[in-house]
């Protein structure tokens, strides 16, 4: 189902995370005319076209959004599809409070966050800031219940079912694994960020 | 250069913002009022997205290094200068060493404030604003910082432009009903758009918040997050509606149930806390 969300909106309903990717990589390889903004979220893909013809964009997407769902669309972008591998440190202030919820210890923490490929779902909260899926269901653990006021750049977190690298210093209540040197957020570099829905990635203990 | 003697209550560079990058979790920015910024710059010239100064509640107090053209749209404020016929809605010439001084607008919010040549500095992903939600963008304005001017060669004619007539008062929002309108019981749009809501004080660039009838929900439960457009009225579970301005975060997880035509963005960017507003709904073309 594709949902109007205002004058210049389509937000195109796709259910599924991998059909999201697949329709994103479909509309950045081959853009319709007037969108400016792609936003795949876990469940949707948000369309902003204020230029375009919503009479001859709407089918247009319908189409795409079925094939999409078919899996006959691209899995993923049209880049490269290298892993991005995140040196960490594994000396996070909640280590030990992972492993401890986890029932398991530190190094099996460390083990099982570097043991598994992850994939960016989507991007928000902060520019560059990527939802990591995939991450062993052991390590899923609660938010903190009082957010740090500030996050160093580069932190290693987990909360939930996701991981994350904070790209800036910022307020946050996931739980600090550790800290990468690796910049992940860059506004010289062109993309700003290594990071985008589809990526996959791997963590690898330094 | 323009020195900033005074920035007033909250000030800051503005053009129409970023493009582009809100897949990767970065807001829209830009003017929240655009329509103004644009007549601003038209006033003096200018392409309507070079980037100019957005005020918020005036008394800003500026002095420019060298002679400029310069125009105001937007909320209207008493303006003093060095300069001959300084006010709103028309170009004036500033001389060199010469001052610029805002009173408080007498209604509405932000005021913007172009130069000929746009204010010049470092573009941060393609745009010089000013993102209050993550920082990027410079800095907002304080006393004593120097904003440089951009070059005026090239430019159109200084032409005569029409300010746009006042919206009305108390100002109307029109609605269109928005992507997750089916959240919410039956009557909830109905309830929206029989305000009236009261502009609350913690109200940003990133939304504005409003206090009145509340939206309540149909569906229980949390919403995947999902992409945001600017001019959504997003409703957090209080059932007390958010209108999102131009710094809102690209994604979200509040159900939207309406969405302001993009005409009224400029009146949302306009309301100042304690204003009454009312929401109309509009049939879909």
């Amino acid at each position: 189902m594709i949902r109007r969300a205002g004058e210049h909106g389509l937000l195109v309903e796709t259910g599924a995370l991998d059909v999201s990717h697949r329709l994103d990589a479909a509309l950045r390889a081959d853009r319709p005319q007037g969108v400016v903004e792609v936003v795949p979220g876990p469940e949707t893909v948000l369309v902003v076209a204020p230029g375009a013809d919503q009479g001859r964009l709407l089918p247009r997407l319908a189409e795409l959004l079925a094939s999409c769902a078919e899996g006959g669309e691209p899995a993923a972008p049209g880049e490269p599809q290298d892993v991005v591998t995140i040196p960490v440190v594994y000396d996070g202030e909640d280590l030990q409070a992972v492993a401890r919820m986890a029932g398991i210890s530190t190094g099996e923490v460390i083990a099982r966050h570097t043991g598994r490929e992850l994939v960016v779902g989507w991007l928000g909260f902060a520019p560059g800031f990527a939802y990591l899926i995939g991450l062993d269901p052991v390590l899923h653990a609660p938010r903190l219940e009082t957010p740090r006021t500030s996050v160093p750049a580069g932190s290693v977190a987990v909360a939930g079912p996701y991981s994350a690298v904070y790209p800036t210093a910022s307020p946050g209540g996931w739980r600090l694994l550790g800290r990468t040197g690796l910049k992940v957020w860059d506004v010289a570099a062109e993309p700003p960020t290594p990071f985008r829905p589809g990526t996959r990635v791997r963590f690898e203990a330094a | 250069m323009i020195e900033v003697l005074a920035p007033g209550p909250y000030a800051t560079v503005q053009d129409l913002g970023r493009q582009g990058y809100a897949h990767l979790g970065v807001p829209s920015s830009g003017a929240a009022d655009a329509a103004s910024l644009r007549l601003a710059n038209r006033l003096v010239g200018n392409p309507e997205g070079l980037a100019g100064i957005e005020l918020t509640f005036g008394l800003a107090r500026l002095r420019f290094a060298a002679g400029a053209w310069v125009a105001l749209a937007g909320a209207p404020c008493p303006v003093g200068s060095t300069a001959r016929d300084p006010g709103m809605g028309a170009p004036f010439w500033v001389p060199e060493g010469g001052e610029v001084r805002l009173g408080s607008p007498s209604l509405g919010l932000r005021t913007y404030l172009a130069v000929r040549g746009g204010i010049a500095v470092e573009p941060v992903l393609g745009s010089r604003s000013t993102d209050s939600l993550s920082g990027l963008g410079p800095p907002p304005l304080r006393p004593g910082t120097v904003l440089p001017v951009g070059v005026v060669d090239g430019l159109g004619d200084i032409q005569v432009d029409l300010a746009p007539p006042r919206p009305p008062r108390p100002a109307v929002l029109r609605v269109l009903a928005g992507p997750r309108a089916d959240w919410f019981v039956p009557g909830a749009l109905a309830a929206l758009c029989g305000g009236p809501y009261e502009v609350s004080q913690d109200s940003n660039r990133v939304g504005v918040r409003l206090r009145g009838p509340e939206l309540a929900r149909a569906k229980e439960g949390e919403l995947p997050s999902e992409g945001m457009v600017t001019g959504a009225v997003q409703v957090p579970p209080s059932g007390q509606p958010i209108v999102f301005l131009t710094d809102h975060p690209p994604t979200g997880g509040y159900p939207v149930i309406a969405v302001l035509a993009e005409a009224d963005l400029a009146v949302a960017a306009q309301l100042r806390p304690g204003d009454e507003v009312r929401f109309k709904a509009l049939l879909p073309r």
